[in-house]
């Protein structure tokens, strides 16, 4: 419990540290936003309104809290280039790279557990040696590559789905799932080579522990020790790279939404950061610098929870 | 028990090191001589197919694909490479004081590497680009600054365990200076660890590369990486296969090479 | 008085983006969707994002006007051949002295919210216009007016002088319900299709307007996809997405395997490579006629559009007949020699110089592309910075912080103005910061002729001026391909930038 305190404590600190440097970050940058909103022909007297009426003229200090506290009640301002509140933008795109993200996750996790335990447990050298090779030859592959080849394939040479044309998940919840089925793959693929890699790794490591040999002395099958003990410590450090790749997943999208047109925050962030339109990429880095240092923080508990050895 | 896995290790390291060999002497050579020109423009030729004048066809422009993935596969190569000196250099600078001296300078300066590794690169090297501007010396400087803390950290955590060994504690009675002590006698006892560090950080920059190229803010034209050269060859996928099949495999491969080779150097060394 | 045309600066950048005609929001690429002919809903495909307002005073780019086309009319309006034909109004007559225009609003004209069109919202839209429209030549043009008066039915405009081009400037004011005021979000005309949704990055959907007081259009419903990103686009044309896409090159149609009817027209567009005659060393005519020396329109054409492709040699298109001088298309033929040594005259040798292109239009990316090259056979360095289109519009067009710039600048109305006005020194959209005085009386000359003939010849000699000083280096108007289903029919080419939607119908 002290242990949760302590973590927890240490979580928000990190996040408070993240949004004044996110802040400051883009306060240091030349430029004045009433240019971006006005245009350059704009009188002095109505940038001097604008400028007033966004609290430019205030202390840096003031602003940084002003904009923390509604920051913290949803209100992160208003776009310079859509002119409208950031949060409206968001609500529209956010909910999309979510998804995308759940459903790479959820591929990872389904597709590469059940690998690994496979490869970590063959006993065949060929197949075993199979598997190592094509491994490594799937995390060689960026998911921008993997992306645009099956957009060809399985869009204009078999027409499995349409690229470019994302359902939403109103319209047609299942259209929705499918169109984000090949981009989540893309995602996840080089993320399974990896996991199965690890995990491959850890059971192998397991099997040569004294506890097994102790096992298999006491005349437990193979898969009884493999299954009741040697996974339950194997997948320790996988759990924890799970929670990495939950994370790095959320940012692949930034340029998979690209590869396959998705009106996600990918889009969004990288047209604003070419529009220097600020509020909109401040938004998006403190709320995906949340969600990874979140993830991380519960892959921690999670860790904790499953690691004896660390509990003591 | 031992046996099986040791034949294996040299599998790795004899592939990973052809490979990678290999790949480095055709970008090496790319710098110096293509078969073609890699910016010469001819109506004539354009979107043909690989023959045995142009091993991987042309583009739109009639620029041989072959020439110009090895260019840009040395721009890839190149920031790859000075990203992960920048990265490994400051790391080792940083890893190594906080290892051997430890105390609250530590404690703070690998709180914040925590954080920043907490990000993944690619986000980072977006808002530095969208504050900093983008040009190919802020590339590297932005992926070179991020690289940083993942070698400071396998650096300290070296440090920290060498610094009480007793040959280190017999040099410091000795009257050895400190930097010597650091970086002759300690350093080259932590590059088992640090070899594979370093390909495997050199795999991360040709990725991070290739998707700021892909997203339109990395390298410009005419120079080419093989970011920017895939982008560019989406449009011709289906007249012009070649042109995006040979740039992906040859990052495919570029990357393969080097992990193949980390992987060999990791396992032959525990 | 002198009558001041205005002269509205439209300035669009027009760019050529590829659009493309969504039809219906899921056009499964299964057979039952062959069976039913008859689809009445497209699938359009943008390459560009929509201007981030929406009123039609305040549009800058070409890509949002030739959608809002659909959505906006004036008093009169365009057809395919360029004539004025009665929109909101039901006729118009024009004085023998040409100095009073009568305009008969036509009967119940409904605005897309419902209401009735009436002398209020007219006279309430020409004011709007006038104070509030960013096209410089278009607030120019309504400046001229002396005075406009609703009588009954009518709405009447004196103009202290002749104006032969005058039409020109009522088509381009839109007709808008008074004190509507929500048109940058949710625009509200009397077209033939209304507004339905917009959302950035995604899509904008119209539908029919039923109400439509003209022929009423075939289609249903316009779903506009936004790609943003040429590759995208392109991918989704080639899997069968989209219904229509316009703008295209030559080398995108020719890779489209999968039945799609091509169509070849002209983009309206002047593609140049626009250079800031501000900025050194672009302030040196030596050093601007040395690029135009050392650039190959020929190669140009030849390498990205197979020789298609119109050379320009000045700031109009040849769809302006009249005002077109084709006498200029060669006043530069490729010399790298003579390049050269203007370049040394002029002390610029080992010139460097960046070119920002808007990423999302693969025409002008190509152009760019290719002119580096030739300029590197005279010792140039020229590098391509491709930006986003909306960064595009904020550093180039509006800060005009650049060296120089590939794109294309169509005509937003029917006038020579809509091309030229905007090179007056003191036009607030002279990009390439123009400044010539010679130039500037041409064009005040042009604006107060009323004789055709010496308004034309006028407007000639503006021309000739910008190709004698090389204001930029001009290079064609571009080969328009547009790609449609062949289930559907009817797609027209305008001689300005505009997709009319309402023309397009099921095919048999």
């Amino acid at each position: 419990m002290k242990l949760v305190l302590k973590k927890t404590a240490s979580l928000i600190i990190t996040l408070f540290i993240v949004s004044l440097l996110a802040f400051l970050a883009f306060q240091i940058i030349p430029g004045d936003p009433t240019t971006k909103i006005l245009g350059t022909n704009a009188s002095a007297q109505k940038a001097e309104a604008l400028r007033e009426q966004l609290g430019l003229n205030r202390p840096v200090t003031e602003r940084y809290l002003d904009w923390l506290v509604s920051f913290l009640q949803g209100d992160f301002g208003t776009s310079y280039s859509y002119l409208r509140p950031v949060s409206s933008l968001l609500a529209d795109k956010l909910p999309v790279t979510a998804l995308l993200t759940l459903l790479s996750f959820a591929l990872t996790a389904l597709l590469s557990i059940p690998l690994g335990i496979a490869s970590g447990s063959m006993r065949s050298q060929a197949a075993d040696h199979l598997a190592v090779i094509t491994d490594q030859i799937i995390m060689a592959i960026p998911p921008f590559f993997f992306g645009i080849i099956s957009c060809y394939v399985f869009g204009v040479v078999l027409k499995w789905f349409l690229p470019g044309n994302y359902i939403p998940l109103s319209e047609n919840a299942a259209g929705c799932m499918g169109y984000l089925l090949l981009p989540a793959l893309s995602l996840a693929l080089p993320r399974i080579a990896m996991t199965v890699r690890m995990l491959r790794g850890s059971i192998r490591d397991e099997l040569t522990e004294n506890y097994v040999l102790t096992a298999k002395s006491r005349g437990l099958s193979r898969r009884e020790i493999l299954l009741r003990h040697v996974l339950r410590n194997a997948m320790i450090p996988v759990v924890t790279f799970l929670a990495v790749s939950a994370a790095e997943i959320m940012t692949g999208t930034i340029i998979i939404e690209q590869v396959f047109t998705i009106p996600g925050i990918g889009r969004l962030l990288v047209s604003s950061i070419g529009n220097r339109d600020y509020p909109v990429v401040q938004a998006i880095v403190v709320l995906l610098a949340a969600w990874i240092m979140i993830v991380n923080f519960l892959a921690d508990l999670v860790n904790h929870w499953m690691d004896p050895r660390l509990r003591s | 028990m031992k046996n099986p896995t040791k034949k294996k290790k040299n599998r790795y390291l004899l592939t990973g090191g052809i490979l990678s060999g290999f790949m480095t002497a055709l970008i090496v050579c790319g710098f110096f001589w293509t078969p073609y020109s890699t910016t010469a423009m001819n109506a004539r030729e354009k979107l043909q197919p690989p023959s045995w004048r142009h091993l991987l066809g042309t583009d739109n422009f009639g620029r041989d694909v072959f020439s110009r993935v090895m260019q840009g596969a040395g721009t890839s190569f190149l920031i790859a490479v000075m990203v992960v000196v920048i990265g490994c250099a400051a790391g080792i600078l940083i890893g190594s004081l906080c290892g051997y001296y430890g105390g609250i300078a530590d404690l703070i300066l690998m709180r914040i590497c925590d954080t920043i590794t907490a990000f993944p690169a690619i986000l980072l090297s977006l808002v530095i680009i969208s504050i900093a501007g983008s040009s190919e010396s802020n590339i590297v400087l932005a992926l070179g600054i991020l690289f940083i803390p993942s070698f400071a950290r396998v650096v300290r955590t070296q440090y920290a365990g060498i610094r009480d060994l007793n040959y280190i504690k017999a040099a410091r009675l000795e009257g050895v200076r400190t930097p010597r002590i650091l970086y002759a006698h300690i350093l080259p006892n932590t590059l088992p660890i640090l070899i594979p560090a370093l390909t495997i950080g050199f795999n991360n920059a040709i990725l991070a590369e290739a998707s700021m190229s892909f997203l339109g803010i990395g390298i410009q034209p005419p120079k080419a990486s093989l970011g920017s050269m895939l982008k560019d060859s989406q449009n011709y996928l289906a007249s012009a296969p070649w042109y995006v099949l040979g740039t992906g495999f040859m990052m495919v491969v570029l990357i393969l090479a080097f992990s193949l080779l980390s992987e060999g150097i990791q396992q032959s060394t525990t | 008085m002198k009558k001041r045309i205005a002269v509205l600066l439209s300035l669009s950048a027009a760019l050529c983006a590829p659009g493309l005609v969504p039809g219906t929001t899921s056009v499964m690429a299964d057979e039952t969707e062959n069976a039913s002919s008859g689809r009445t809903e497209l699938v359009v495909g943008l390459s560009q994002d929509l201007d981030n307002s929406l009123d039609p005073y305040q549009i800058t780019a070409a890509g949002t006007r030739e959608v809002l086309f659909n959505v906006f009319e004036g008093l009169v309006k365009p057809d395919t051949d360029g004539n004025f034909v009665d929109a909101v109004a039901s006729s118009h007559s024009i004085s023998e002295d040409g100095l009073t225009y009568t305009f008969t609003l036509r009967d119940g004209v409904k605005f897309h919210n419902g209401e009735t069109a009436t002398c209020d919202d007219v006279l309430y839209s020409f004011e709007t216009c006038a104070q509030t429209a960013t096209n410089t030549a278009v607030v120019g043009a309504l400046s001229g007016i002396q005075d406009i008066t609703a009588s009954g039915n009518d709405i009447i405009i004196t103009l202290p002088e002749a104006n032969s081009s005058f039409l020109s400037t009522v088509s381009s004011v839109s007709i808008v319900p008074k004190d509507y005021k929500d048109q940058a979000t949710a625009p509200v005309g009397t077209g033939p299709f209304k507004f339905d949704s917009y959302s950035p990055q995604d899509k904008a959907v119209f539908v029919r307007n039923d109400d439509y007081y003209g022929e009423k259009a075939a289609l249903t419903k316009v779903t506009c996809r936004i790609y943003e990103d040429a590759n995208a686009l392109y991918t989704a044309l080639s899997a069968g997405t989209l219904d229509l896409a316009f703008h295209l090159t030559l080398d995108q149609v020719n890779n489209l395997s999968n039945g799609y009817e091509v169509i070849e027209g002209e983009m309206n567009l002047v593609q140049a490579l626009y250079l800031n005659n501000g900025k050194a060393p672009f302030d040196d005519e030596r050093v601007r006629q040395a690029l135009c020396y050392a650039i190959d329109i020929d190669g140009i054409l030849d390498l990205t559009e197979d020789g298609h492709g119109t050379k320009l040699g000045s700031s109009v298109y040849p769809s302006f007949t009249k005002y077109f001088d084709e006498s200029l298309v060669d006043a530069y033929p490729y010399d790298p020699q003579k390049a050269m040594e203007l370049l040394e005259e002029a002390g610029a040798t080992g010139l460097e110089f960046t070119i920002k292109v808007p990423s999302n239009y693969t025409p002008h990316v190509d152009t760019a592309n290719v002119i580096v090259e030739m300029l590197s056979a005279v010792g140039i360095n020229a590098h391509i910075k491709k930006v986003e289109w909306s960064t595009w519009l904020n550093d180039v067009y509006q800060d005009r912080d650049f060296e120089a710039t590939v794109i294309g600048f169509d005509a937003a109305y029917l006038s020579p103005d809509a091309l030229l006005q905007r090179w007056v020194s003191t036009d607030s959209s002279n990009m390439i910061n123009y400044s010539n005085k010679e130039y500037d009386a041409a064009i005040e000359k042009a604006q107060h002729t009323t004789e055709d003939e010496a308004q034309a010849a006028a407007y000639k000699e503006a021309e000739k001026i910008l190709s004698d000083t090389a204001a930029n280096v001009y290079i064609q108007d571009l080969a328009d391909f547009v790609v449609l289903n062949p289930e559907f029919t009817g797609y027209a080419f305008y001689p300005l930038y505009a997709v009319d939607f309402a023309k397009i119908r099921p095919a048999g």
